[in-house]
């Protein structure tokens, strides 16, 4: 029993570390440009899907920074999704239902968030 | 370039001490933007939820690793957790930021009070073995390796109805607050629910992250969250939860507990008294 549950464990532990660094890098490099180029707006900073991407696309820092913590704000989201197939895999269906369960209401939680 | 290494600075601090007692950085994190910096309370919020992600994703690589967390009590106490985050990031914009310094202040004197009780309990870290029907049916019993004491420590627990009501309380505190309110987790777990206090510590760790993104998506968009002040935190904070799951593994509670009561207690004071209108 606890030896499925180290399997589950360490496979939700190597995504997650994925998912931090790829988020951590992101940031880190959205700084350094800040530190060459500046903020790259003339006031305040972008907080919406498009005006990111734009921002992005033209290299401007605090867009690129939005990125890297937007990135991170979903690695506890990307632990969920995972450890649904890890549990999916050890054949626990009843922790599938209820990690399930937490995923629909963060997901629900989150558009209520994009919404306002 | 100052500011911004102050800020990740602080964050090291702030995520090592945070994945070392399971409570997040955001109350260490809050006051010192707000009173140091003196910058507006929306955007300490905004910056300190981004911390408590920072703290949970970050010391949750190392307790996953060593096998020092509880995934299955993290799973079903999350459904808790998220409902109350909703319910408390909905109802935000309703009070104003002198209450909410003063609400912030009596959360600092309560957990203070929570720890100076766990610090005076003669009895010290006792295991709960017993059986529980809803323990055994949710398969929550389990076990952990305690490199202070150089054993394996298997344990059970009780009271999961009570446990999960005072998670919902501390998503609700979560989505009103922009804390990890890893305070309640921890004493759901530790005090209410009697599991040993590292496991409870690292669960807690892995919990509010979860948390604390349903209402990060709130202050995300609605521009709580700034990039030169949650960047560098961000960065510092992980890199001070990875160390400080890697000392919690080796210290024992109480020392920990000793040295955090006074900074939590006069920063509750110092909030509730700017609550008030009274600066120093």
């Amino acid at each position: 029993m606890h030896e499925e549950m180290r399997k589950v464990e360490l496979i939700i532990g190597k995504i997650l570390r994925i998912g931090v660094v790829t988020s951590a890098i992101v940031i880190v490099i959205g700084i350094m440009l800040y530190f060459l180029n500046g903020s790259g707006y003339s006031e305040g900073f972008p907080t919406r899907f498009s005006t990111i991407i734009n921002g992005i696309v033209a290299g401007k820092s605090y867009a690129i920074i939005m990125l890297g913590i937007f990135l991170l704000i979903l690695t506890p989201v990307l632990r969920v999704v995972v450890s649904i197939y890890a549990f999916y895999k050890e054949k626990d269906t009843m922790y599938v239902v209820i990690t399930t369960v937490v995923l629909v209401i963060l997901i629900i939680a989150m558009l209520l968030g994009y919404r306002s | 370039m100052n500011s911004m290494l102050l800020i990740l600075l602080m964050g090291l601090f702030a995520g090592c001490l945070g994945a070392i007692l399971g409570i997040g950085g955001g109350m260490i994190i809050t006051p010192i933007l707000t009173i140091m910096m003196g910058l507006d309370i929306k955007y300490a919020i905004g910056a300190s939820i981004i911390s408590v992600i920072a703290t949970s994703s970050g010391s949750t690589i190392a307790y996953l690793k060593d096998d020092m967390l509880n995934l299955r009590v993290a799973m079903f106490l999350e459904i808790a957790t998220t409902v109350g985050a909703i319910m408390g990031a909905l109802l935000v914009g309703l009070f104003s930021s002198s209450f909410l310094y003063v609400l912030f202040g009596f959360f600092l004197l309560y957990s203070t009070y929570n720890m100076v009780r766990k610090l005076m309990d003669k009895k010290g870290e006792n295991v709960y073995m017993g059986h529980d029907p809803i323990v055994d049916k949710l398969n929550l019993a389990n076990t952990y390796y305690d490199k202070s004491e150089q054993k394996q420590v298997d344990y059970s627990m009780k009271n999961v109805p009570g446990g999960f009501i005072m998670m919902w309380a501390a998503g609700l505190a979560s989505g009103l607050l922009g804390i990890g309110s890893g305070a309640f987790k921890v004493i759901a777990m530790d005090t209410i629910m009697k599991m040993p206090l590292k496991p409870s510590s690292a669960t807690s760790n892995l919990m509010m992250g979860v948390t604390a993104a349903a209402s990060a998506t709130v202050y995300f968009f609605n521009g709580s969250i700034r990039p030169d002040i949650a960047g560098p935190l961000a960065i510092g904070v992980l890199i001070g939860a990875t160390v400080g799951a890697r000392i919690m593994q080796v210290l024992k509670p109480k020392i920990i507990r000793m040295i955090f009561i006074p900074i939590i207690l006069y920063m509750g004071v110092q909030m509730v008294l700017k609550g008030f209108g009274v600066n120093f």
